[in-house]
């Protein structure tokens, strides 16, 4: 009689202490949601897929518009999403004027902007562009399932999307870019 | 009233200066389609698809440049005679599920419709106790 209400007491702790314990791997969880540095950067499904068509007039006068006939020259080249109200994409131009001097091709597609905001865009930091095509209603960004300014693309001879590069391209980033455009390339 | 006015004046100015760029929105951002039934298809799409700037909203319920952008697309597309699931499929071939509030029943996702089952059936199990009648007082 006692022993057994003994163990029934044994089992009713345990369910006792249980609910609790989900609290505390609850509580444990969204600290460790809290902690951790989250990665809100959404990657394109578009790698590895070809460039869908399109043709964008040009967005400053010194430049030619782009479309996607453009990237088939058979040599890879960098597609850049840029705009002249982002600052990061002021502060990557020196990078991709070096790239751009070392002999890639660097193309852009300017979101949302203006010829004079451009200009004095460019005029500022340096105009490292091929072509630029003006994206007015961001049509081609979403095309090619990129979520914000800037990003860099490595395009090959055929056109195919083939490497992401989300953020500004810091100095750090130019090893992996020229290793994608050399993958690219072969 | 003088002061009133020109402080209206002053407020209305300043309004277009807050947005990000200085481009007009694109045709169908904030434009309803002409035909409601298809207005309606598309914003029950919208009010399901992620803005890609402010994650945590809706692109129905966000004013960032980039969701309106995708408001006219999607607009455009329904207009256009796709449906919206197709819309969708689009869209998540090019940013993958993140893009879709409405979850798909995957390898990946399939805790989301379990787990919650087998917490209330936790929950029964823990409670059972406090809902059967006390044989002695």
């Amino acid at each position: 009689m006692s022993g057994d209400a003994a163990t029934r007491q044994k089992r009713s702790r345990w369910a006792l202490w249980l609910p609790l314990g989900l609290f505390a791997a609850f509580l444990l969880l969204v600290f460790y949601g809290l902690v951790r540095p989250a990665n809100r950067d959404i990657e394109s499904a578009m790698v590895g897929k070809p460039l869908p068509e399109f043709a964008l007039p040009q967005a400053v006068p010194e430049r030619e518009g782009l479309s996607k006939a453009d990237f088939a020259t058979g040599e890879p080249s960098l597609l850049n999403i840029f705009a002249s109200w982002c600052i990061p994409c002021a502060i990557e131009a020196p990078q991709l004027e070096q790239l751009r001097q070392e002999g890639v091709t660097v193309n852009g597609i300017a979101i949302r902007d203006r010829t004079e905001d451009l200009n004095g865009f460019l005029e500022r930091n340096g105009n490292p562009f091929e072509r630029i095509g003006a994206d007015n209603v961001s049509a081609v960004q979403l095309g090619i399932g990129s979520s914000g300014v800037p990003e860099t693309f490595v395009i090959d001879g055929q056109g195919v999307i083939r490497y992401q590069h989300i953020g500004m391209v810091r100095d750090a980033d130019l090893p992996l870019i020229r290793s994608k455009l050399m993958e690219a390339g072969q | 009233m003088n002061r009133f006015l020109a402080a209206l004046l002053l407020l209305s100015l300043a309004v277009p200066a807050v947005a990000q760029d200085g481009l007009p929105p694109a045709p169908y951002a904030y434009q309803q389609l002409e035909d409601p039934a298809l207005e309606a298809k598309a914003q029950k799409l919208m009010e399901t698809l992620r803005c890609l700037k402010c994650q945590s909203q809706a692109i129905a319920d966000s004013d960032a440049p980039m969701a309106g952008d995708m408001r006219s697309e999607v607009r455009m597309r329904i207009a256009a005679g796709e449906e919206p699931e197709a819309v969708r499929q689009w869209l998540v071939e090019r940013y993958g599920d993140y893009v879709s509030y409405s979850p798909r029943l995957t390898a990946l996702t399939w805790p989301l419709f379990v787990v919650p089952l087998v917490l209330v059936l936790l929950a029964v199990f823990l409670l059972r106790g406090r809902f059967r009648r006390k044989d002695e007082p």
